[in-house]
């Protein structure tokens, strides 16, 4: 077939054009990848946009503690530059645990706003000043306007923005379904952790859900939790590429 | 003897008592003469202190008190309350026995340090009158020899004089009496006249026709911050605290104070940061004059910065921590830095945000969970003595069975900080349920010795 490759050419200058329309004069995006292949294979650009807003919540329970989610957040603003702006309502946040997390202790200021509506000027605040690696911002409520608000004041600096959903209750988590101006939404729910050889609690496990991407398809991924440089792993029976159980010990059981 | 401290009244010696009497009461008295001068000085010098340190508007109150207006000001020690605390703390470390009030008039305040406050007290703005009701009608700043009047008439408090009609005292006592009365009850207004440092690096900007609009407020702020930086800049200095104040047509001062975390003398960020206060301004009729002052001003020198050649260098924040922290107060914003305990809850001390970078770090190897509960919360679990974990347990009403657990993680209790803690302990354990869900749980005690703890269980944080 002779007109293929030059579809696909068209096609890429086509979307080359419009990137170039939808950047209106800014630079082009830089992406942080989680280097993890499968995790960003399914992203555009390879990686999680920088200046750009993304939402992360917790799945189940996590909905309401938000502690898998906020672990997810802190790995990923432990990757960027610079200082990372925390703003919370709830003073549950256990700062060791972001340490582990890869994202030392010097780095996060935390700001303690007294509602969500100060949290949410915090949060644009932070965004707008531009020399912040990350603006991590802890809310329940969050409107198509205030997101697109955020969205456009971390487009216009570079820094990333992480909105982490929290709740008070489990009815009100349904609030997830509306419709933001984020360009990705995760939910991140805790898994049994990886099996080991002896009595124990292993490396903690995730079930993320991509749940929306602009640009790109919604995914599952199953991985473990961020360790101390807060990057993401594959699990080693996945990795190895072994998931089916060897033949011998489906014949020993059955 | 002109005034007597709670040690002094103790001895029974009373402000009015002849030095003979005195002596007679306490022989080892020391006797030295009334120094008037110099106790005025030494109110100037306080005034200026809390000038500095509080608030813009500042005054003396002759003989041995202090006016201050902390409208505006209050919210950079978080809070009216927090700010008299740490007004009155202070001065006693200093060795000045203090008593502080906090009402809405100057009336109020006055009455309520002297007569009630032990040593402070705290009372909402439009409680003013009422709460100063029960006390003595000498509490109202009257001139000498009236308030024996007063009790001849049958008058004993203030309250009693609120209630009378007012023509018949007016024409008895003179304007006096019904103009503090109105001072108090914040029925006319009292205007403080503030005292000013001497070497105050201040621009002042005196207006032809009274203006409101919030848009000129804010024009003229920019306009004033130009010139305060050129005296700022000439001198080599950068400002620390910079006091805004509105002299409105009807003789109020109106004034907002923005803190800094290190010396600034940039334009438009100390302009913003004032302007963000610009809507707590009442301009009232209008304001005919306005001084920016700098009372808190630090050397500030030109340094070079990090070029391109090498290493880009990490972009600087204060600013963004100033703009934040004279919105929400200056306690909200901290960093998180290693505190030298065991016990989770003390493991995390609140630094500065702008403070010097620590590079310390907690322990790795010890798991620790994401969200730690501010109070741990009772549960009740199954487990082995001594040192197995539980196999199930219940929280907020629901039954978990333990799948996979590690642990214990012993810690014992601070004994240098409570008698309590001296033989307490607990051994946490983290366990992961069914569904994959992990939770730090304690035990108190070590399972063997009761000295150590009741053997009951608590949850004290969750896992991501």
């Amino acid at each position: 077939m002779p007109a293929a490759p030059r579809s696909a050419h068209a096609f890429e200058t086509l979307r080359a054009e419009i990137h170039r329309i939808e950047a209106g004069g800014r630079a082009p995006k830089d992406f942080l990848p989680f280097g993890v292949d499968v995790l960003d294979n399914g992203l555009p650009g390879g990686g999680l946009a920088l200046g750009a807003l993304h939402e992360v919540a917790g799945g189940g329970n996590g909905a309401i503690d938000g502690a898998a989610s906020a672990l997810f957040a802190a790995g990923i603003a432990a990757r960027t530059r610079g200082q990372v702006l925390w703003c919370i309502t709830r003073k549950d946040l256990f700062a060791p645990a972001l340490a582990q997390a890869g994202l030392a202790a010097d780095r996060v200021i935390y700001v303690e706003a007294g509602d969500e509506k100060a949290v949410l000027t915090c949060f644009e605040e932070g965004l707008r000043h531009g020399g912040l690696g990350a603006v991590v911002g802890e809310v329940a409520r969050l409107s198509m306007t205030a997101s697109r608000r955020l969205h456009l004041a971390a487009e216009d600096t570079g820094t990333i923005g992480i909105a982490v959903r929290r709740w008070r209750r489990q009815a009100e988590a349904a609030d997830f379904g509306q419709p933001t101006a984020a360009v990705t939404r995760w939910r991140v729910s805790a898994l049994p952790s990886s099996p080991l050889p002896s009595p124990g609690v292993g490396r903690a496990r995730w079930l993320i859900e991509l749940i929306r991407c602009k640009a790109g398809e919604c995914a599952d991924f199953e991985l473990e939790a961020c360790d101390e440089t807060g990057r993401l792993a594959l699990p080693a029976h996945l990795a190895d590429g072994s998931l089916a159980a060897p033949a011998w010990q489906k014949r020993a059981a059955g | 003897m002109l005034a007597a401290d709670a040690a002094a009244q103790a001895l029974r010696l009373n402000p009015g008592m002849a030095a003979t009497q005195a002596r007679a009461l306490c022989a080892e008295l020391i006797v030295q003469d009334a120094d008037p001068a110099g106790d005025v000085a030494a109110l100037d010098q306080l005034a200026l202190w809390a000038l500095k340190t509080y608030a813009p508007i500042v005054a003396v109150d002759p003989p041995a008190g202090l006016v201050i207006d902390v409208s505006g000001a209050a919210h950079l020690k978080g809070g009216e309350q927090e700010m008299l605390d740490d007004m009155i703390t202070r001065l006693a470390r200093a060795g000045f026995a203090a008593q502080g009030a906090m009402a809405g008039t100057w009336g109020a305040a006055h009455a309520l340090a002297r007569f009630v406050a032990r040593p402070t007290i705290s009372v909402p703005s439009d409680h003013s009158g009422r709460s100063i009701a029960h006390l003595p009608a000498w509490a109202l700043r009257l001139p000498g020899g009236m308030d024996d009047a007063l009790r001849k008439m049958g008058i004993e408090t203030v309250g009693e004089i609120e209630a009378k009609p007012r023509a018949p005292l007016a024409l008895r006592f003179g304007p006096e009496l019904t103009r503090r009365l109105d001072q108090a009850y914040g029925r006319t207004a009292e205007p403080i006249e503030p005292v000013e440092l001497p070497e105050l690096i201040q621009v002042r900007r005196v207006f032809p026709e009274p203006i409101s609009a919030p848009e000129t407020l804010a024009r003229y702020t920019l306009k004033l911050v130009e010139a305060l930086c050129i005296g700022l800049e000439a001198k080599g200095l950068g400002a620390r605290i910079l006091d805004l104040r509105f002299h409105r047509v009807d003789n109020r001062i109106e004034a907002v104070r923005v803190g800094l975390s290190k010396p600034i003398r940039n334009i438009k960020t100390l302009t913003r940061l004032l302007c963000d206060k610009l809507e707590t301004v009442d301009p009232g009729f209008g304001i005919e004059a306005m001084v920016l002052a700098a009372p808190g001003a630090e050397p500030l020198t030109w340094k070079p910065v990090a070029s391109d050649l090498n290493q880009a260098a990490i972009p600087d924040v204060a600013d963004l921590v100033d703009t934040l922290a004279n919105r929400l107060g200056a306690g909200r914003l901290y960093r998180a830095a290693p505190a030298q305990s065991d016990v989770p809850e003390r493991s995390v001390r609140k630094l500065s945000p702008t403070a010097m970078a620590t590079a310390e770090t907690w322990p790795e190897h010890w798991p620790r969970p994401a969200r730690l509960l501010a109070h741990p919360e009772r549960i009740e679990a199954l487990a082995l003595l001594p040192d197995q974990p539980p196999t199930a347990f219940t929280w907020r009403g629901i039954r978990r069975r333990v799948k996979r657990a590690d642990g214990p993680e012993r810690i014992f209790g601070e004994w240098w900080r409570r008698d309590g803690e001296v033989d307490a302990m607990r051994d946490y354990f983290q366990l992961e349920d069914e569904a994959g869900e992990r939770f730090w749980v304690f035990r108190r005690g070590d399972g063997e010795q009761p000295s150590t703890g009741d053997l009951s269980w608590f949850l004290h944080g969750l896992f991501g």
